[in-house]
């Protein structure tokens, strides 16, 4: 099998220093609908200099490299266990070059591997195998701020006044945003997953956050929600870094999951501004990035 | 927007209001979660006793912390190898993880301020009041722009606690930060709190 270390290093440097277009295309935007000279439009042209100055310079946009997601979608025939090594060694190298910040620590033993792996699950890669030729590796990295202000609800929640139904997660997803202040550093995205158990919802919360920005969901009912819980959100005035402004999110995406008849759970995953996701495509020789 | 280099003097302090936006520039030490439970534990409270170089690194912080700021901060860093260290990526972490030490650390070191993103509690807002000291908002996630500001690494304390939470002794030149929590008592987050739970209940009644 082919080696693609290299192309994975160079995965991970785009993902860590370049964002993705259609999200500094909304910080663009979102800058015009702040007052001239307030703090919340100085966060916002200090946060677009900043990734000018990443990607002219191949340094990380947030020196929160976060946690490293991988998704990957493999052909038949490939083996996983050397993509996953491949993936471990692209890790190892692109934190000796400063693409990534050393953010694995042994929580047990309070150390610092030093070079982002540790044990399996660190960085985190998901299989999945699917039918073509094409292998797919998407990166997400996650800081740490915007994950700590992740929150799941088990409904009906009687503090928010929350039952089982889509009110009540409109209700909940409300109170997340509002509890985050700007501490998940707003502007951000809501990844927000409806149903499964405890562990899925989280997972499914955050997969969706692999879709674009302004992805609606197929199911009209979902897709109105998503729209009117960013619009809601922006009522609440927090602002860029929770400054106090017009924008503090600037999109929502929801998935709905199978769930227990005993459980109802909504997962919130914030998603800051540095919403860095990147994909490459590999066709026969040729390695595509998006 | 007002320049300030550290030392910086308490009358400077007290002239700072919430809102001001500031160019910070002079020494300044980074520390985060581990640094402030291992100051808390080993020098303010003394539950811990001092082991290897920590009476050393502590004797330093003394004379570095005296009048200037703690930067919330873990660096991506360079040069790791050589020891020819260069901040590459340097933005602020959360700070509010360091609401139970930082009034405690502010008052025993004679900070002038903290920098970091997300604000701080009623605790640290008293100790604002007290000190006095300021809270400093830096951009969160803009480490690239921060990390051009800082233009020396003087020296790095307990590398033993990893590269992004060991204490860096930096030197910054007009590194951008704004006042959301000053000396008078007023914070910035406290009212954004406060408004956006007010728009919250109207939202939930609807």
């Amino acid at each position: 099998m082919r080696d693609l270390t290299n192309e994975i290093l160079e995965l991970i440097r785009r993902t860590s220093s370049s964002l993705p277009p259609d999200v500094e295309k909304r910080l663009r935007a979102a800058i015009e609908k702040e007052e001239p000279g307030s703090a919340a439009r100085g966060a916002l042209e200090t946060i677009l200099k900043n990734i000018d100055l990443s990607r002219a310079q191949s340094t990380p946009i947030c020196q929160d490299t976060g946690t490293p997601i991988f998704y990957v979608h493999y052909p038949v025939g490939l083996s996983t266990i050397q993509l996953k090594a491949q993936i471990r060694s692209a890790m190892a190298e692109a934190t000796k070059r400063s693409y990534m910040r050393p953010n694995a620590v042994d929580a047990v033993y309070d150390k610092n591997t030093g070079n982002n792996l540790g044990g399996d699950d660190f960085p985190y890669v998901h299989f999945e195998e699917v039918e073509g030729d094409d292998l797919t590796i998407e990166l997400m990295l996650k800081g740490g701020g915007c994950e700590n202000v992740g929150r799941q609800y088990s409904l009906p929640d009687s503090s928010v006044g929350a039952g089982r139904d889509l009110a009540g997660v409109r209700k909940v997803v409300l109170d997340a945003v509002q509890k985050a202040q700007g501490q998940g550093c707003a502007p951000g995205i809501l990844g927000v997953s409806i149903g499964g158990d405890r562990g899925s919802s989280y997972i499914k919360s955050k997969e969706v956050l692999f879709s674009e920005m302004g992805t609606r969901n197929a199911d009209p009912k979902l897709a109105e929600l998503e729209e009117r819980l960013t619009s809601e959100a922006n009522e609440m005035g927090i602002g860029p870094m929770g400054f106090g402004g017009k924008t503090t999110v600037l999109d929502t995406k929801i998935v709905g999951l199978s769930r227990l008849p005993a459980s109802y759970f909504v997962s919130v995953s914030y998603m800051c501004w540095a919403y860095r996701r990147r994909k490459m495509t590999v066709k026969g020789e040729e390695v595509i990035y998006d | 927007m007002k320049s300030i280099t550290t030392p910086i003097s308490d009358d400077v302090i007290r002239e700072l209001k919430v809102g001001d936006a500031v160019l910070l520039s002079g020494m300044m030490v980074t520390g985060r979660d581990a640094v402030h439970k291992w100051m808390m534990e080993t020098f303010i409270k003394k539950t811990r006793a001092p082991q290897g170089d920590d009476q050393q690194v502590y004797d330093e912080l003394k004379k570095l912390l005296n009048g200037s700021v703690i930067y919330h901060c873990g660096p991506v860093v360079a040069g790791l190898d050589t020891k020819e260290y260069k901040f590459v990526a340097a933005g602020p972490t959360t700070s509010i993880r360091e609401e139970p030490y930082q009034a405690d650390v502010m008052k025993h070191f004679n900070l002038k301020g903290v920098i970091g993103k997300g604000g701080m509690g009623a605790k640290t807002l008293k100790g604002c009041e007290e000190t006095p000291a300021v809270y400093f908002h830096a951009i969160g996630g803009a480490a690239s722009y921060i990390a051009q500001t800082v233009t020396k690494v003087h020296a790095v304390f307990k590398m033993d606690f990893g590269v992004p939470e060991a204490i860096w002794v930096i030197e910054v030149k007009d590194f951008p930060v704004v006042v959301t929590m000053d000396s008078h008592g007023g914070s910035q987050h406290a009212v954004v709190e406060e408004s956006s739970k007010k728009v919250l209940e109207d939202l939930l009644a609807r």
